[in-house]
């Protein structure tokens, strides 16, 4: 059984100027200890569905529809103090900005401590001693003087490794890392990176990666999602995706990164262009979400919405013309 | 032969920053410590490097927006960073620059279309009223925008068209030479291609150079003909680009390229993963500055500096490893 099952989400927000359908009807699972990544550009809703799920909408002017069950619950049916006993416990969080994810005033220490006392109701004495242990966990040198400082006192790769550290510290069933290294350079990444698979292997926690890099996803995703403008518009085991993918969104993404080493092997070309951009979410949106943007779009495309079909196994594309294994990119 | 279009003489930057008790203590940020590089006419340079590495500041010192600490910057085979203000002003029309972020480098106050007459009048260089507006409109459609949009103000444009009126604004000067800053980092995935493409096409048009100072190598191996990598307010090698990509010398070259993660699941790769993190610039590790990081670390690295050698035709690299090779003549 699934251990995370979202039905029909649909986050949306109300401006001044017309409801913005931030999220639109988006379906999906993650299973236990699986990893699975949503990926897409800027405003595709990618982290409004996280901020979802750990219901951090502020409501109004938010509105989130639709069922999250966790664990067998609907999430959006609990009370605020069910709820808090689930985040940061069983399901937690890490964001992009480890610079203001944590609090200055605090020592690195305390801010450990805080969500082992609450959740697992530690006393001082021994959530001192797990914070140190979560420290050594997450590769921090010198953990027992490190407990002792401040955010301001770390670098940025040592505050990320911190956030991790808070995220596990309860051995949460699910984590949810929001482009987790994106604000980080690339050999502090890549740090990262491997922290995070050998945790994964060591804790088991299910995970939800948030990114728009496709190098960060080939390397730790199992499965992945696209989304596009509020919807999903493709999902596939990781290796499918990348080797055939289906949606026109998804190989434009695809094509538009150059890879490293391309200039050697004689591969080099120009990228590929996905002209215009995002439609405006504030208006409605009839036919395709991709339609004004799509080099095969038709009438068709234009006036009917098309729904997730399967095109392979546990591949799910939602387009008229991706026929199935009929495109290769 | 002609001279480089831009030469950079051991250019040092060092920022005073103020420390200790009622800041009575001076140290210096040691940005830029000791560079050397030429850009030939139409070529692009890439620096590349992680934050802190000084390749910002490098750019900045080119466009004198700061007075910098010693060394030269020579354009066209004239000193530009001890040149006179009125020197200095016809120099600054052939060095533009586009930087990182079109939210805050374009005033939100002013029409497109008198963020692109700037440039041409202070430099005096449309003739009259009509030719000034035949540059402004040919500018639209070299960085394809449509000519309506010349009445609006950036805010009604998104990331990607706001870059496309920098770099716009960049060309109206007619310039030799542009420091692109990171131009296309802040950009979306599908609209960073768009304007990539859009560099490499005004590059072979105008015959431009570029100085692209970028932390994405994947768009710099796309993008360059030569690579100078930054640590710590050093260049540690700078090579054409096959040799960078396909035989890196210096170690931290081969681990910033190792650590790139490759959109291609299940690749075979084994990243060099460094230790620890990059040593603060105010005190900058004696010997080779790389030394607390590097794997092949010994004794010689602690204590005496590398000097950039040549290791190959047009590759030059600072490591104690290349030991053999001539010392480059300084």
């Amino acid at each position: 059984m699934a251990l995370l099952e979202v039905e029909n989400l649909q986050t949306h927000f109300r401006t001044p100027s017309g409801v913005n359908r931030a999220v639109d009807g988006v379906s999906f699972h993650v299973n236990e200890g699986e990893t699975l990544a949503i990926v897409g550009e800027s405003g595709c809703g990618k982290s409004v569905t996280s901020m979802s799920l750990m219901r951090l909408i502020p409501e109004p002017p938010g509105r989130i529809a639709g069922s999250i069950r966790f664990a067998g619950r609907d999430l959006l049916q609990l009370s605020d103090r069910e709820m808090r006993a689930i985040r940061g416990n069983d399901i937690s969080m890490i964001f992009q900005e480890p610079m203001t994810s944590l609090n200055p005033v605090l020592t690195v220490g305390r801010q450990i401590r805080e969500t082992l006392m609450i959740h697992q109701g530690l006393d001082k004495q021994k959530a001192e001693a797990h914070a140190i242990e979560m420290l050594t966990l997450v590769g921090i040198p010198e953990p027992k003087r490190r407990v002792r400082e401040y955010p301001h006192q770390l670098s940025g790769g040592m505050r990320q490794r911190v956030m991790i550290a808070i995220a596990l510290a309860c051995n949460p069933k699910l984590l949810i890392a929001d482009e987790p290294t994106t604000a980080l350079d690339v050999t502090i990444q890549a740090q990262i990176l491997k922290l995070m698979l050998d945790l994964k292997h060591r804790v088991g926690a299910a995970i939800i990666l948030i990114t728009h890099d496709l190098g960060v996803v080939a390397e730790i995703a199992e499965r992945v999602m696209v989304m596009y403008a509020g919807r999903k518009v493709e999902e596939a085991p990781v290796a499918e995706l990348f080797r055939s993918p289906r949606h026109p969104y998804t190989q434009g993404l695809l094509g538009a990164v150059p890879r490293l080493g391309s200039s050697l092997t004689g591969t080099a070309r120009r990228l590929a262009e996905i002209p215009g951009q995002v439609p405006d979410l504030r208006k409605p949106i009839t036919g395709c979400v991709f339609a004004g943007r799509c080099a095969l779009a038709t009438d068709l495309c234009r006036q009917y919405a098309p729904g997730l079909e399967e095109k392979g196994p546990r591949h799910v594309a939602a387009c008229h013309y991706a026929a199935k294994g009929a495109i290769a990119a | 032969m002609s001279p480089p279009l831009l030469q950079v003489n051991d250019l040092k930057k060092h920022f005073p920053v103020k420390t200790g008790l009622f800041n009575r203590k001076s140290e210096f940020v040691y940005a830029v410590d000791g560079v050397s590089f030429e850009i030939a006419r139409g070529e692009t340079l890439s620096l590349v490097g992680e934050s802190g590495c000084g390749k910002s500041t490098v750019g900045r010192a080119i466009l004198r927006l700061f007075e910098i600490t010693s060394g030269q910057v020579i354009l066209d085979g004239q000193r530009i960073d001890d040149a006179a203000p009125s020197t200095m002003r016809q120099m600054r029309r052939r060095v533009q620059v586009v930087f990182q972020d079109p939210f805050s480098s374009l005033n939100p106050r002013m029409r497109v279309r008198d963020i692109l007459a700037e440039p041409i009048r202070n430099f005096g260089l449309a003739k009259s009223a009509e030719d000034l507006e035949v540059r402004v409109t040919s500018l639209m459609d070299t960085v394809r925008l449509p000519r309506e949009a010349l009445n609006r103000r950036p805010h009604e444009f998104s990331g990607g068209q706001r870059q496309r009126i920098g770099i716009a604004r960049a060309l109206a000067a007619e310039p030799e030479l542009i420091v692109c800053d990171e131009a296309v980092s802040a950009l979306d995935v599908s609209v960073k291609a768009q304007i990539v493409n859009l560099l490499q096409d005004l590059q072979s048009e105008f015959g431009l150079a570029l100085l692209f100072i970028s932390h994405d190598l994947a768009i710099v191996e796309h993008m360059t003909h030569r690579v100078a990598v930054m640590y710590l307010g050093k260049i540690v090698e700078v090579a054409p680009r096959r040799e960078i990509f396909a035989a890196p010398r210096h170690p931290y070259t081969k681990a910033l390229l190792s650590a790139v993660p490759l959109p291609e699941p299940g690749a075979q790769r084994n990243p060099i993963i460094l230790k620890g993190d990059v040593p603060s610039p105010i005190n900058p590790p004696s010997g080779c500055r790389f030394h607390t990081r590097c794997p092949f670390v010994f004794d010689r690295c602690r204590t005496e500096e590398p000097m950039l050698r040549a290791a190959g035709a047009e590759q030059w690299v600072a490591c104690h490893l290349e030991e053999a090779a001539p010392a480059m003549s300084s």
